[in-house]
Protein backbone atom coordinates (compact mmCIF):
# COMPACT_ATOMS: atom_id res chain seq x y z
CA UNK A 1 0.00 0.00 0.00
CA UNK A 2 0.77 3.50 -0.40
CA UNK A 3 1.50 6.28 2.09
CA UNK A 4 3.21 9.85 1.98
CA UNK A 5 6.32 9.73 4.61
CA UNK A 6 7.64 13.22 4.81
CA UNK A 7 6.40 14.64 2.08
CA UNK A 8 7.26 11.91 -0.43
CA UNK A 9 5.62 8.14 -1.42
CA UNK A 10 6.24 5.28 -0.29
CA UNK A 11 5.64 1.62 -0.23
CA UNK A 12 4.87 -0.81 2.77
CA UNK A 13 3.15 -4.02 2.35
CA UNK A 14 0.29 -4.26 4.36
CA UNK A 15 -0.13 -5.15 7.77
CA UNK A 16 2.37 -2.82 8.83
CA UNK A 17 2.45 -1.31 12.56
CA UNK A 18 4.88 1.73 13.38
CA UNK A 19 7.05 -0.52 14.97
CA UNK A 20 7.58 -2.56 11.47
CA UNK A 21 8.04 0.68 9.47
CA UNK A 22 11.00 1.64 12.17
CA UNK A 23 12.93 -1.53 11.43
CA UNK A 24 11.57 -1.00 7.77
CA UNK A 25 13.83 2.06 7.38
CA UNK A 26 15.80 1.43 9.99
CA UNK A 27 15.80 4.26 12.31
CA UNK A 28 18.14 5.17 14.95
CA UNK A 29 18.74 7.36 17.66
CA UNK A 30 15.76 9.43 18.75
CA UNK A 31 12.22 11.02 16.73
CA UNK A 32 9.02 11.42 16.75
CA UNK A 33 6.15 10.19 14.48
CA UNK A 34 3.02 11.50 13.37
CA UNK A 35 0.21 10.07 11.19
CA UNK A 36 -2.21 11.96 9.62
CA UNK A 37 -1.33 15.37 12.23
CA UNK A 38 -1.92 12.97 15.34
CA UNK A 39 1.06 12.19 17.39
CA UNK A 40 1.96 8.69 18.16
CA UNK A 41 2.75 8.23 21.51
CA UNK A 42 5.82 5.55 21.38
CA UNK A 43 3.88 3.15 23.93
CA UNK A 44 1.73 2.43 21.03
CA UNK A 45 3.89 1.79 18.13
CA UNK A 46 3.35 -1.68 18.21
CA UNK A 47 -0.88 -1.17 18.57
CA UNK A 48 -1.07 0.88 15.49
CA UNK A 49 -1.41 0.22 11.87
CA UNK A 50 -0.56 2.33 9.25
CA UNK A 51 -3.09 2.69 6.26
CA UNK A 52 -3.37 2.87 2.98
CA UNK A 53 -2.76 6.69 2.19
CA UNK A 54 -1.46 7.73 5.54
CA UNK A 55 0.24 10.95 5.98
CA UNK A 56 3.18 10.04 8.28
CA UNK A 57 5.65 12.81 9.46
CA UNK A 58 8.72 11.31 11.22
CA UNK A 59 10.98 14.70 13.05
CA UNK A 60 14.22 14.14 14.34
CA UNK A 61 16.45 17.16 16.56
CA UNK A 62 18.54 18.85 14.11
CA UNK A 63 21.39 21.73 14.30
CA UNK A 64 19.26 24.75 15.17
CA UNK A 65 19.37 28.23 16.71
CA UNK B 1 27.76 28.02 44.01
CA UNK B 2 25.53 31.22 44.34
CA UNK B 3 25.57 32.99 41.49
CA UNK B 4 23.08 30.41 39.25
CA UNK B 5 20.60 30.81 36.72
CA UNK B 6 17.88 29.17 37.42
CA UNK B 7 15.84 28.10 34.81
CA UNK B 8 12.66 25.74 35.35
CA UNK B 9 13.34 25.12 39.10
CA UNK B 10 16.79 23.79 37.51
CA UNK B 11 20.07 25.39 38.59
CA UNK B 12 22.89 26.28 36.08
CA UNK B 13 26.47 27.86 36.28
CA UNK B 14 26.77 28.86 32.80
CA UNK B 15 24.18 31.64 31.89
CA UNK B 16 25.06 31.13 27.69
CA UNK B 17 22.54 29.24 25.96
CA UNK B 18 23.82 28.12 22.30
CA UNK B 19 22.07 26.67 19.30
CA UNK B 20 23.43 24.36 16.89
CA UNK B 21 22.86 25.72 13.54
CA UNK B 22 25.26 26.30 11.28
CA UNK B 23 28.22 24.85 11.85
CA UNK B 24 30.30 22.39 9.61
CA UNK B 25 29.69 19.31 11.40
CA UNK B 26 28.66 17.55 13.97
CA UNK B 27 32.19 17.71 15.24
CA UNK B 28 32.96 21.32 15.20
CA UNK B 29 29.37 21.35 16.70
CA UNK B 30 30.34 19.18 19.72
CA UNK B 31 33.79 21.01 20.08
CA UNK B 32 32.49 24.80 20.18
CA UNK B 33 29.45 23.92 22.54
CA UNK B 34 32.31 22.40 24.71
CA UNK B 35 33.96 25.52 24.43
CA UNK B 36 30.90 27.63 25.13
CA UNK B 37 30.53 25.97 28.58
CA UNK B 38 26.47 26.30 27.94
CA UNK B 39 24.30 23.79 29.59
CA UNK B 40 21.18 24.78 27.86
CA UNK B 41 21.82 23.89 23.72
CA UNK B 42 18.79 24.48 21.18
CA UNK B 43 17.80 22.26 18.43
CA UNK B 44 15.68 23.01 15.82
CA UNK B 45 12.68 19.83 14.84
CA UNK B 46 12.94 18.39 11.22
CA UNK B 47 11.81 15.56 9.10
CA UNK B 48 14.18 12.81 9.43
CA UNK B 49 16.63 11.89 5.96
CA UNK B 50 14.60 8.76 5.22
CA UNK B 51 17.40 7.77 3.08
CA UNK B 52 19.92 8.61 6.14
CA UNK B 53 23.11 5.98 6.53
CA UNK B 54 22.78 3.57 9.54
CA UNK B 55 26.31 4.51 11.17
CA UNK B 56 25.60 8.60 10.20
CA UNK B 57 25.76 10.05 13.96
CA UNK B 58 22.50 12.28 14.39
CA UNK B 59 22.57 15.48 16.63
CA UNK B 60 21.69 14.02 20.15
CA UNK B 61 24.47 11.95 20.21
CA UNK B 62 26.92 14.52 20.49
CA UNK B 63 24.60 16.60 22.44
CA UNK B 64 23.40 13.98 24.60
CA UNK B 65 20.32 15.10 26.30
CA UNK B 66 21.95 13.70 29.85
CA UNK B 67 24.78 16.02 29.57
CA UNK B 68 23.21 19.22 28.34
CA UNK B 69 19.36 20.33 28.98
CA UNK B 70 17.89 19.90 25.33
CA UNK B 71 15.66 23.31 24.13
CA UNK B 72 13.79 22.39 21.21
CA UNK B 73 12.92 25.35 19.39
CA UNK B 74 10.41 26.42 17.09
CA UNK B 75 12.42 28.11 14.27
CA UNK B 76 10.58 28.48 10.70
CA UNK B 77 7.34 28.48 12.20
CA UNK B 78 4.82 31.50 10.73
CA UNK B 79 1.92 30.38 12.47
CA UNK B 80 0.99 29.60 16.33
CA UNK B 81 -0.25 26.05 15.07
CA UNK B 82 2.88 25.21 13.58
CA UNK B 83 4.64 26.14 17.02
CA UNK B 84 2.74 24.23 19.00
CA UNK B 85 2.81 21.04 16.49
CA UNK B 86 6.51 21.77 16.55
CA UNK B 87 6.67 21.75 20.52
CA UNK B 88 4.36 18.74 20.99
CA UNK B 89 6.38 16.41 18.23
CA UNK B 90 9.27 17.77 20.37
CA UNK B 91 8.27 16.41 23.49
CA UNK B 92 7.49 12.95 22.36
CA UNK B 93 10.87 13.20 20.61
CA UNK B 94 12.63 13.84 24.00
CA UNK B 95 10.59 11.43 26.17
CA UNK B 96 8.30 14.16 28.33
CA UNK B 97 10.99 16.86 28.32
CA UNK B 98 8.37 20.29 28.76
CA UNK B 99 10.95 22.80 27.94
CA UNK B 100 10.66 24.59 24.66
CA UNK B 101 11.58 27.91 23.16
CA UNK B 102 9.16 29.43 21.37
CA UNK B 103 8.95 31.30 18.26
CA UNK B 104 6.66 32.38 15.77
CA UNK B 105 8.22 34.31 13.34
CA UNK B 106 6.64 37.27 10.81
CA UNK B 107 8.81 37.77 7.92
CA UNK B 108 11.63 35.86 6.05
CA UNK B 109 13.51 39.48 5.99
CA UNK B 110 13.87 40.30 9.31
CA UNK B 111 12.23 36.90 11.52
CA UNK B 112 11.01 39.75 13.48
CA UNK B 113 8.48 38.00 15.84
CA UNK B 114 4.77 37.67 15.06
CA UNK B 115 3.89 38.76 18.59
CA UNK B 116 -0.06 38.07 18.14
CA UNK B 117 0.31 34.55 16.98
CA UNK B 118 3.43 34.30 19.74
CA UNK B 119 0.70 35.35 22.16
CA UNK B 120 -1.34 32.97 20.72
CA UNK B 121 0.98 30.16 20.78
CA UNK B 122 2.21 30.57 23.87
CA UNK B 123 -1.55 30.30 25.65
CA UNK B 124 -1.95 27.01 24.08
CA UNK B 125 1.78 25.86 25.10
CA UNK B 126 1.62 26.81 28.71
CA UNK B 127 -1.92 25.29 29.15
CA UNK B 128 -0.78 22.01 28.11
CA UNK B 129 1.69 22.24 29.96
CA UNK B 130 4.63 23.02 28.34
CA UNK B 131 7.43 25.61 30.11
CA UNK B 132 7.83 28.35 27.69
CA UNK B 133 10.90 30.53 26.90
CA UNK B 134 9.74 32.67 24.29
CA UNK B 135 11.61 34.85 21.83
CA UNK B 136 9.61 37.97 21.53
CA UNK B 137 10.71 41.57 20.51
CA UNK B 138 12.49 43.82 23.19
CA UNK B 139 8.99 45.75 23.89
CA UNK B 140 8.87 46.16 27.59
CA UNK B 141 5.22 45.89 27.59
CA UNK B 142 5.28 42.63 25.91
CA UNK B 143 7.62 41.05 27.82
CA UNK B 144 5.74 41.64 31.10
CA UNK B 145 2.42 40.18 29.30
CA UNK B 146 4.48 36.78 28.27
CA UNK B 147 5.59 37.15 32.22
CA UNK B 148 1.90 37.30 33.27
CA UNK B 149 0.56 34.53 31.49
CA UNK B 150 2.85 32.11 32.79
CA UNK B 151 6.13 32.04 30.28
CA UNK B 152 9.01 31.17 32.69
CA UNK B 153 11.52 33.01 30.63
CA UNK B 154 11.40 36.10 28.26
CA UNK B 155 13.59 36.30 25.31
CA UNK B 156 13.94 39.27 23.69
CA UNK B 157 16.02 40.08 20.69
CA UNK B 158 19.22 42.52 20.95
CA UNK B 159 18.71 42.64 16.84
CA UNK B 160 17.38 40.58 14.02
CA UNK B 161 18.79 36.38 14.19
CA UNK B 162 21.44 36.35 12.50
CA UNK B 163 22.70 40.07 12.10
CA UNK B 164 25.70 39.94 14.13
CA UNK B 165 24.33 43.90 15.20
CA UNK B 166 24.88 44.00 18.94
CA UNK B 167 22.82 45.42 21.36
CA UNK B 168 20.85 48.00 19.07
CA UNK B 169 18.51 49.26 22.52
CA UNK B 170 19.81 49.18 25.49
CA UNK B 171 17.53 51.19 26.96
CA UNK B 172 14.69 48.78 26.16
CA UNK B 173 16.04 45.53 27.16
CA UNK B 174 17.15 47.60 30.54
CA UNK B 175 13.86 47.84 30.94
CA UNK B 176 12.36 44.85 30.49
CA UNK B 177 15.23 43.39 33.32
CA UNK B 178 13.74 46.29 35.45
CA UNK B 179 10.34 44.90 35.23
CA UNK B 180 10.57 41.47 35.44
CA UNK B 181 10.49 38.20 37.90
CA UNK B 182 11.39 35.83 35.44
CA UNK B 183 14.85 35.42 33.89
CA UNK B 184 14.92 37.87 30.82
CA UNK B 185 17.83 36.27 28.05
CA UNK B 186 18.96 38.41 25.28
CA UNK B 187 17.84 35.89 22.27
CA UNK B 188 19.20 36.83 18.88
CA UNK B 189 21.71 39.63 17.85
CA UNK B 190 24.69 39.57 19.45
CA UNK B 191 27.75 39.25 17.29
CA UNK B 192 30.47 38.95 19.41
CA UNK B 193 31.97 39.04 22.80
CA UNK B 194 31.93 42.74 23.62
CA UNK B 195 28.25 42.40 22.47
CA UNK B 196 27.37 39.75 25.22
CA UNK B 197 28.89 41.41 28.03
CA UNK B 198 26.87 44.68 27.66
CA UNK B 199 23.74 42.17 27.38
CA UNK B 200 25.07 41.22 31.08
CA UNK B 201 26.04 44.32 32.49
CA UNK B 202 22.72 45.56 31.41
CA UNK B 203 21.59 42.95 33.82
CA UNK B 204 20.09 40.20 31.42
CA UNK B 205 20.06 37.12 33.37
CA UNK B 206 21.67 35.24 30.09
CA UNK B 207 22.00 35.11 26.25
CA UNK B 208 21.37 33.13 23.49
CA UNK B 209 22.95 33.01 20.93
CA UNK B 210 24.00 30.67 17.63
CA UNK B 211 25.40 32.32 14.41
CA UNK B 212 28.28 34.16 16.21
CA UNK B 213 29.70 31.47 17.32
CA UNK B 214 29.19 29.03 14.37
CA UNK B 215 29.83 31.60 11.68
CA UNK B 216 33.18 33.13 13.51
CA UNK B 217 36.55 32.23 11.46
CA UNK B 218 37.09 30.17 14.19
CA UNK B 219 34.12 28.64 16.27
CA UNK B 220 36.02 26.70 18.82
CA UNK B 221 37.79 30.07 20.19
CA UNK B 222 34.61 32.66 19.66
CA UNK B 223 32.77 30.15 21.35
CA UNK B 224 35.43 30.60 24.64
CA UNK B 225 35.36 34.35 24.25
CA UNK B 226 31.51 34.52 24.62
CA UNK B 227 31.94 32.28 27.90
CA UNK B 228 34.71 34.85 29.32
CA UNK B 229 32.55 37.68 27.47
CA UNK B 230 29.61 36.49 29.56
CA UNK B 231 30.84 35.72 32.65
CA UNK B 232 33.02 39.32 32.61
CA UNK B 233 29.54 41.38 32.34
CA UNK B 234 27.78 39.16 34.55
CA UNK B 235 30.63 40.17 37.35
CA UNK B 236 30.50 43.84 36.15
CA UNK B 237 27.04 43.95 36.98
CA UNK B 238 26.77 42.41 40.32
CA UNK B 239 29.79 44.52 40.66
CA UNK B 240 27.95 47.74 40.31
CA UNK B 241 29.79 50.18 37.69
CA UNK B 242 31.58 53.76 39.07
CA UNK B 243 29.01 56.22 38.53
CA UNK B 244 29.61 58.30 35.16
CA UNK B 245 30.67 61.89 35.30
CA UNK B 246 31.61 64.71 33.00
CA UNK B 247 34.76 65.68 33.54
CA UNK B 248 37.62 64.03 35.29
CA UNK B 249 38.84 62.70 38.30
CA UNK B 250 42.05 62.41 39.79
CA UNK B 251 42.76 58.56 40.53
CA UNK B 252 46.03 60.26 43.01
CA UNK B 253 45.88 61.55 45.70
CA UNK B 254 45.94 65.43 45.91
CA UNK B 255 47.26 65.91 49.69
CA UNK B 256 50.93 65.03 49.98
CA UNK B 257 52.21 66.42 46.93
CA UNK B 258 56.33 67.78 47.11
CA UNK B 259 56.36 69.82 43.76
Amino acid sequence: MEVLLNGEKYTVSAPCSITDLISLLQLQGKYAIEINQAIIPKSEYTTVAIRENDTIEIVQAIGGG
Amino acid sequence: MTDMLKIADKDYSSRLLVGTGKYKNLDETKHAIEASGAEIVTVAIRRTNIGQHQDEANLLDVISPDRYTILPNTAGCYDADSAIRTCQLARELLDGHDLVKLEVLGDEKTLYPDVPQTLEAAKSLIKDGFKVMVYTTDDPIMAMRFEEMGCIAVMPLAAPIGSGLGIRNPHTIRTIVENANVPIIVDAGVGTASDAAIAMELGCDGVLMNTAIAEADDPILMATAMKKGIEAGRDAYLAGRMPRRAYASASSPLDGKFF
